[in-house]
């Protein structure tokens, strides 16, 4: 489905007005869980999946690209086809995917 | 200002949370049966629940002037077992026929296992046969986008007029397909883990107000009763029209729910 005609009826500078100082403090928790990250003691050689996940995440919000948070939601999604018989034994939702590397939709 | 909440889960909530939902220009709710954040230990357990949202809760509403309506269902996270799932089916017939019970719901997956999608064909069929309106729940996270899929292709299988579904919790990967099916689509607007006001506003100027609506969700987790209301007051400061936020929070969920002849507002 294309996006419609709508649009936000605001301009770039209301738009910064009204909602830059609520991201400025939610982009310096991502980063001060980032630093967190950083001084915590590793528990296993490798990086976490979600960590991996997370940090190509970033990459898209910067990448100048429209439909960051869609693009975000696919590459955090289970790409696979398979149908496993039943839910016994499965851990719950991580918001991540092991292995996953693309996610494309 | 009126506005309708088509997906919150009361029993979950205090009364206090009606009075300020009231205040806050409800005149409806829907409440779909849902996982009460353990499993039951019998059918039975459902058979009380499915009381209190047929009796009790719609008593508990009007104390404040809000009209309650509700959906039947065996819930996807406890359908795992379809022998269990089976036997709680066989108890919705006869509450289908309550003055507030619009349809089956909110049926769908949680882990995307086969079991869960034998069960949720079974309750397709059963809305198929007894001509009920359809609320579906997709999964949370990383399961959302491939059990929204396979939910849609269950859903495409049966004869059911798409326009009469609702898929709800649909995110920015998932709306497009929901609507390009002809599916009604519902955005949950929780604080944390699913869609904000802002990010749902941003949907609605992305893909328009045809088939779409917003609810709050609210349960037993952290969740806001008034995530509605918020949510107009963001569509609102932003400068969108009074016409364009009575559509999504009040018209469209009308026009979807009254296609069931119980869904009749008495405010109006």
């Amino acid at each position: 489905m294309a996006e419609t005609g709508f649009s936000c009826p605001q301009t770039r500078e209301q738009v910064i007005n009204m909602y830059f100082l609520e991201h400025r403090a939610k982009l310096l928790d991502v980063a001060a869980f980032l630093d967190r990250l950083d001084r915590a003691s590793p528990t296993a050689s490798n990086v976490d999946f979600r960590e991996a996940a997370l940090n190509e995440a970033v990459r898209i919000l910067v990448d100048g690209q429209p439909q960051r948070a869609k693009r975000i939601l696919d590459l955090l999604s289970d790409s696979t086809t398979e149908i496993p018989q039943s839910a016994h034994g499965m851990k719950g939702a991580s918001g991540a995917v092991r292995g996953n590397s693309g996610g494309a939709s | 200002m009126k506005y309708i909440d088509p997906h919150v889960h009361m029993v979950s909530r205090t009364t206090d949370d009606y009075q300020r939902m009231a205040l806050a220009g409800c005149i409806a709710i829907t409440e779909p049966a849902f996982w009460a954040g353990f499993d039951r230990s019998s059918a039975q357990g459902f058979f009380d629940y499915y009381r209190q949202l047929t009796e009790y809760e719609p008593r508990r509403a009007a104390l404040f002037g809000i009209q309650h309506f509700t959906w039947l269902c065996i819930n996807p996270k406890e359908a795992d077992d379809p022998g269990f799932a089976r036997e709680v089916i066989a108890l919705i017939l006869d509450f289908l026929k309550c003055d507030n019970v619009l349809g089956i719901g909110e049926i769908g997956l949680n882990k995307n296992t086969k079991n869960e999608k034998i069960i949720l064909e079974e309750q397709i069929a059963l809305a198929e046969k007894y001509n009920q309106l359809v609320l579906v729940h997709t999964p949370h996270l990383e399961d959302k986008r491939k059990g929204t899929r396979l939910i849609m292709d269950a859903l495409s299988a049966s004869k059911i007029d798409p326009g009469r579904i609702l898929i709800d919790h649909v995110e920015e990967h998932t709306v497009a397909e929901v609507l390009d099916r002809g599916f009604w689509a519902g955005m949950t607007l929780y604080p944390d883990t699913k869609m904000t006001p802002q990010r749902a506003t941003d949907v609605i100027e992305m893909y328009g107000s045809e088939r779409i609506w917003m609810n709050s969700a609210g349960d037993w987790g952290c969740s806001d009763p008034l995530a509605v209301p918020k949510a107009r007051i963001e569509m609102s400061r932003r400068g969108h029209h009074m016409s364009l936020i009575d559509k999504v929070t009040l018209d469209n969920p009308r026009t979807f729910l009254s296609q069931s002849e119980k869904f009749v507002l008495k405010a109006e």
